[in-house]
């Protein structure tokens, strides 16, 4: 009997139609937990370097967590993992919504793709019948409606349907994979998908999934329950209402933008607008997201609803889903916010990432002001900002004229475009666009997290450490007095002492040792969430989130039948955050990959950057170059991975 | 007749609030699984989320009787523009439809509001929804005590009005001679 997990993967050959049921090893459970982690293990295992992202050796991976389709709450994360087309590493775009529990009741773990099918197809996950199906069909349809036209053809309306759209049928190297209130977006899973030849995953499970100690496991949950329940009811004062609460920090609930509209810059990432919140958008804002809101909704198994069912005018109903409710009206520089409304819905059809498209439209917008782009480039382009951004979404999912450039995200394509456009691409770290955030000065804790993360994107790095330091030494106070999700006391008066301004603030406190820790903490949460498919919002992504290092080794423990501590838990997933790192410098990523954009801070520290990056890397037990050395790998009970990357020279001995 | 106290066990459904997180099914199929808590499976849950996302539709309803037979005709509501499923509110597990059926068995799955030994404060499924949309309430009601009458005295009455008394007592008259004889 295997518990938390099914203990068997689908994998599927997309070019013989081979099917096949396979067992997993147990003991991956006791080395990689779940999730993210056993996924890295077989990209690991069976990609090789040489592999580029439309090779048809590049694996697909649609992972559930461990504990996803278990009663812990939130649990509900699908990680798709593939070596993306646009930043040529390992990259894992996780998504909410419904679908790795179904998978899991259906009887798998994960589904694992390879090769490529001949001709458009989508694959029917019914528990232990499964089939590829044609889906010429479907060829051309949206995302969204392409889930819903497959649970009519099924006559199943519970299956769980992932689907892309135009833009991962034309491989777009930011297309999405769409999936109920949710997406897996960045870093172009929906292009590898469309390469494949799947427009969709429908899956739809009814069997049972096993807990070794369920009432155990019920009385932590027990306590996880109070817990939100307080949370809920007791945002935390010191930060301003967005980051106050738990769950995904945009919940649609939230209807005063001025952070988000004042301290995240327009266009391409480009400015910041201090004076855009006036009373009169505060008003007309609340009113229109009020009434564009029908209701709020939840993933899986959430108590939080950070989602949101839309009607907005005459555009038909869609689910919005974080800072998706902002990103285009920002990138395109209107100061009507509803035009969002309009066109996140026609976006989320095509299938795109909400993040990087916006900044690659207003990169088109650059590059024709700047007489890069020309009007020839731009026919039939409506003059208006609202029509031109439609156009250019129009343009990028269906690789049209200029839109087959720009669908390679900025940094592929201004360098095909050339003639100067390398220079309008500021704003991507290892070739993926990066948060529209322009700020002073050089924060160490950002710094680190935005240069050496595996995620590559920075939203899902940070996280329970508050973004910046409180003004006053007593609301410090205040605030570290009950934060039980700590891993050390020490780190209260870390924060305690951290100042807005002077000797004890940003760029040199937090110390390198202590940004060092810090950083490592936030980073294990996240991969712990990421092996447990449970969502960051109510782990890693939140201040006094309801899971942390301290309950999650019981409610694993209590899952899995393996007793595991907190020391445990961490050495689990270090090896596999390390295994995923080796993964990447065998595929080339080197230290001069690890850089924030350049104009992220105003001022910068070059020399402390670089005595950062050593430090950070020494206390990782990384080399200079960031490579995890053999002692750090055999420590990990990853000498078969030291041996591979001295045998391919990116390990060199005495380089530790 | 005698006046007797009757317990009310009602469960309030606030449609209207349910964003369709489904930790309802979830709990409801662990809490009834054997040894408890031991296994998870939505598809087993007395309580089934009937979801249409994009026509703003989440009903939560709980299984209620198993009948053999289907009804003769089935029930389609339309409430303020929304066009709700067939049969959408029944609670039955019945021959029409799959839901309220042990998946592996197709064995009927009937809401005991966790009976529990010791009672539990209130069912599971309420107990887990973190956004108040199921509440549950136990009221006492006076009601008169009936006392009903026995299938065997409702067959004969029937017979009776039908074909009249003396040709019952003939018919059972000459049955129990025939065996006699």
């Amino acid at each position: 009997m295997r518990y938390a997990e099914t203990g068997y993967n689908l994998e599927i050959d997309l070019a013989t139609g081979n099917i096949e049921r396979v067992e997993t090893d147990p003991k991956l459970l006791e080395t990689h937990l779940g999730g993210l982690g056993t996924s890295v293990k077989i990209h690991w295992d069976r990609v090789p370097p040489e592999t580029k992202p439309f090779d048809p050796g590049n694996l697909l991976i649609f992972s559930s967590g461990l504990l996803c389709g278990t009663p812990a709450f939130s649990a509900n994360r699908t990680l798709v993992s593939f070596i993306s087309p646009q930043t040529e590493l390992l990259a894992y775009p996780m998504m909410g919504g419904f679908w790795s529990a179904e998978l899991k009741y259906a009887g798998y773990d994960k589904v694992i793709f390879r090769n490529k099918s001949p001709k458009l197809v989508y694959i029917w996950i019914h528990n232990d019948k499964v089939e590829i199906r044609d889906a010429a069909h479907l060829k051309g349809k949206g995302a969204l409606e392409t889930q819903e036209l497959i649970r009519q053809e099924l006559n199943q309306p519970n299956a769980q349907v992932a689907a892309i759209g135009i833009a991962g049928e034309n491989r777009a190297f930011i297309a999405s994979i769409e999936q109920s209130r949710s997406s897996s977006s960045r870093g172009g899973g929906g292009a590898i998908m469309g390469d494949k030849g799947i427009k969709a995953i429908a899956v739809r499970g009814t069997k049972d999934v096993y807990l070794a100690r369920g009432g155990e496991f019920m009385e932590h949950m027990k306590d996880v329950k109070k817990y939100i329940d307080f949370r809920n009811e007791n945002p935390i004062k010191e930060v301003m209402p967005i980051l106050s609460g738990i769950g995904s920090p945009q919940m649609m609930k939230h209807t005063d933008e001025k952070w988000h509209t004042e301290s995240f810059a327009w266009g391409n990432a480009r400015l910041r607008r201090k004076d855009f919140w006036t009373d009169e958008i505060a008003t007309s804002w609340e009113k229109s997201q009020k009434s564009a809101i029908g209701r709020f909704i939840s993933c899986f198994n959430c108590p939080q609803q950070c989602g949101a069912l839309i009607t907005y005018k005459d555009v038909p109903a869609y689910m919005m889903k974080c800072f998706s409710k902002l990103t285009y009206a920002m990138g395109a520089y209107v100061d009507d916010l509803d035009f969002n409304w309009r066109i996140a819905r026609r976006a989320f059809e095509y299938g795109v990432d909400s993040f990087s498209t916006p900044q690659i439209l207003a990169f088109a917008v650059e590059l024709k002001e700047a007489g890069i782009l020309t009007d020839k480039d731009f026919e039939g382009c409506p003059p208006d900002k609202e029509g031109r951004f439609f156009w250019l979404l129009d343009k990028v999912a269906k690789r049209e004229g200029i839109g087959d450039l720009l669908a390679d995200g900025t940094y592929w394509a201004a360098r095909r475009i050339g003639k100067g456009a390398e220079e309008f691409d500021h704003n991507t770290t290892k070739k993926h666009e990066q948060m529209n955030i322009k700020l002073g000065m050089l924060d160490p804790l950002y710094f680190l997290m935005f240069a050496t993360n595996e995620k590559v994107s920075i939203t899902q790095i940070e996280g329970n450490w508050p973004q910046a330091p409180f003004q006053k030494r007593e609301d410090r106070e205040a605030f570290v007095k009950d934060w039980p999700q700590l891993p050390d006391e020490k780190f209260k008066k870390y924060f305690v002492d951290w100042e807005p301004r002077g000797e004890f603030s940003n760029p040199n406190y937090p110390t390198i040792q202590m940004s060092s820790e810090i950083v490592d903490w936030m980073e294990m949460l996240h991969n712990i969430d990421d092996a447990l498919g449970i969502c960051a919002g109510m782990g890693s992504f939140c201040l006094k989130p309801p899971y942390h290092i301290h309950n999650y080794p019981k409610l694993i423990s209590a899952a899995t039948g393996m007793d595991v501590d907190e020391a445990g838990l961490k050495k689990i997933v270090n090896r596999s955050r390390n295994l995923h790192r080796a993964v990447n410098n065998r595929r080339g990523m080197t230290r001069a990959d690890e850089k924030p954009p350049l104009d992220h801070w105003k001022k910068r520290f070059p020399e402390l950057e670089e005595q950062l990056l050593t430090g950070y890397y020494k206390f990782k037990g990384w080399n200079y170059n960031g490579v995890p050395t053999k002692e750090r790998l055999q420590e990990l009970d990853l000498g078969y991975v030291a041996e591979d990357l001295q045998k391919r020279g990116i390990l060199k001995d005495g380089q530790d | 007749m005698a006046r007797i106290k009757k317990k009310i066990k009602t469960i309030t459904v606030d449609a209207d609030k349910c964003n369709g997180c489904r930790s309802c099914e979830i709990i409801c199929s662990a809490f009834h699984a054997t040894p408890k808590y031991s296994s998870n499976n939505p598809a087993r849950s007395r309580i089934q989320v009937i979801r249409h996302p994009l026509r703003d539709i989440w009903v939560p309803v709980f299984a209620g009787e198993y009948t053999a037979a289907e009804c003769m005709g089935r029930d389609k509501y339309i409430i303020h523009g929304k066009e709700y499923d067939e049969c959408g509110f029944c609670r039955a597990s019945c021959p029409s439809r799959d839901i309220f059926k042990e998946p592996d068995s197709g064995l009927p799955l009937k809401c005991d509001l966790c009976d529990d030994d010791p009672p539990q404060e209130k069912p599971l499924c309420v107990q887990w929804c973190l956004n108040d949309v199921l509440k549950y309430e136990e009221r006492e009601v006076e009601v008169e005590e009936e006392t009903k009458p026995e299938d065997l005295e409702i067959g004969l009455d029937a017979l009776a009005n039908k074909y009249g008394l003396d040709k019952i007592v003939d018919a059972v008259t000459r049955k129990s001679l025939g065996k006699k004889g």
